[in-house]
């Protein structure tokens, strides 16, 4: 089954909710409805056509142009973008990615952050993966068992892989810059 | 044995008991066993058979900070880690020393600018002693720190530190004594450009 079959199964399966393909990038990808994530998530595991058991990573990408001059030629609006690498153990070699867009803040409100669904029940590799996107990038992970930082302290401010993210002038009587 | 070096006749020793104490005690520096990074490679290294810290006395690495009187801080220090650096040098009993060993410890290193996490430099936590830089330093250059640490404790007036009546300066620098007939650089390329003549194969 090649990545074609497998995005038309699933745009014959899930109809809209399934968007923008990157069929012609190197690691072909879908970009998913964070509404339908858990489902979509749920099929790509149990389906005996696709099979992918594994889910080897979930990582999140700041999409922000800092520099005032460099935005037009950008290529992007600003944006998030949390991204899931599949695999399988039925078919070996067998690879996808799902992506899902969200926008930086939530409702447009900055300090309030975005919000998609857990898939720690659906692979349990996602429990830790998600506290390191939660920590790092600042998405919040609703029906997550243990929504807590992974890396840094609990008592931290800010999810330093954020592009406009400051860096704190001290943490706890140490300076920092 | 500088220190007892001619002291010696007839089976009697002659010093001072400031002298002999601090000569006890710059013998056997006991490390505590802490490496945070890469470093950590190097210290072992310097603690196993081909670089022998052991020769110096500071080979025993204790498990506790409260048997250890010379913390070498091997590798990054991040903020997370910084808080448990200070507890662990608190808990060291009085006179004790620090080795800030490479880089990040120095000053944060390649960390400094985007390292968001990453202490700049031990000295913003606990107090050092000695600095030993590089990324990460040779076990010689560790050694070499050491040796500092022990001209500091030769130099104490106290039983306690804190009160070193003068900054150490350094007796050994490292540098070497070239033999004559290397003293000069125009001399050293003579002599290699001889030795190569000499190792051309006989024709």
């Amino acid at each position: 089954m090649t990545v074609a079959d497998i995005i038309a199964l699933l745009e014959q399966q899930f109809g809209p909710a399934v968007a923008a393909k990157g069929t012609d990038a190197l690691d072909p990808f879908v970009t998913v409805d964070p509404a339908r994530l858990v489902e979509v998530a749920a099929f790509l595991r149990d389906d005996p056509r696709l099979k992918f058991e594994i889910l080897n990573d979930v990582s999140g990408v700041d999409y922000l142009e800092t520099d005032p001059k460099k935005v037009a030629k950008a290529g992007f609006d600003p944006h998030l973008e949390i991204v899931y690498h599949l695999s399988s153990f039925s078919v070996p070699g067998r690879r996808f990615t799902v992506k899902v867009v969200l926008p930086r803040w939530k409702d447009g409100v900055a300090g309030q952050l975005p919000e998609v669904p857990t898939l720690s029940g659906v692979w349990r590799t996602a429990d830790w993966q998600e506290r390191e996107v939660y920590d790092l990038i600042g998405v919040k992970f609703l029906g997550h068992p243990d929504p807590t930082r992974i890396l840094m302290n609990d008592d931290w401010v800010g999810h330093p892989l954020r592009k406009d993210y400051e860096f704190p002038l001290e943490y706890h009587g140490i300076r920092c810059r | 044995m500088g220190l007892l070096e001619g002291a010696m006749e007839d089976g009697f020793v002659v010093t001072s008991l400031e002298a002999a104490v601090n000569w006890a005690r710059e013998s056997s520096l006991w490390p505590m066993t802490f490496g945070l990074a890469c470093c950590a490679i190097e210290m072992m290294a310097t603690g196993a058979p081909r670089y022998d810290i052991d020769r110096f006395g500071a080979g025993a690495f204790r498990a506790t900070p409260r048997q250890a009187d010379l913390m070498i801080v091997a590798g990054t220090v991040n903020l997370k880690m910084a808080e448990r650096v200070r507890r662990l040098y608190n808990q060291m009993p009085d006179p004790k020393f620090v080795i800030a060993m490479g880089a990040c410890t120095c000053g944060g290193g390649p960390y400094f600018k985007y390292g968001y996490n990453v202490a700049k430099g031990v000295d913003l936590v606990v107090p050092v002693d000695v600095y030993v830089p590089g990324c990460p330093p040779r076990p010689e250059a560790l050694l070499e720190g050491l040796m500092r640490v022990q001209d500091k404790i030769r130099k104490m007036r106290e039983y306690h530190k804190g009160q070193t009546a003068e900054v150490p300066l350094p007796a050994r620098t490292g540098g070497v004594l070239l033999p004559a007939e290397l003293a000069t650089p125009e001399k050293s390329f003579a002599f290699l450009t001889e030795n190569k003549e000499r190792a051309k194969p006989a024709k």
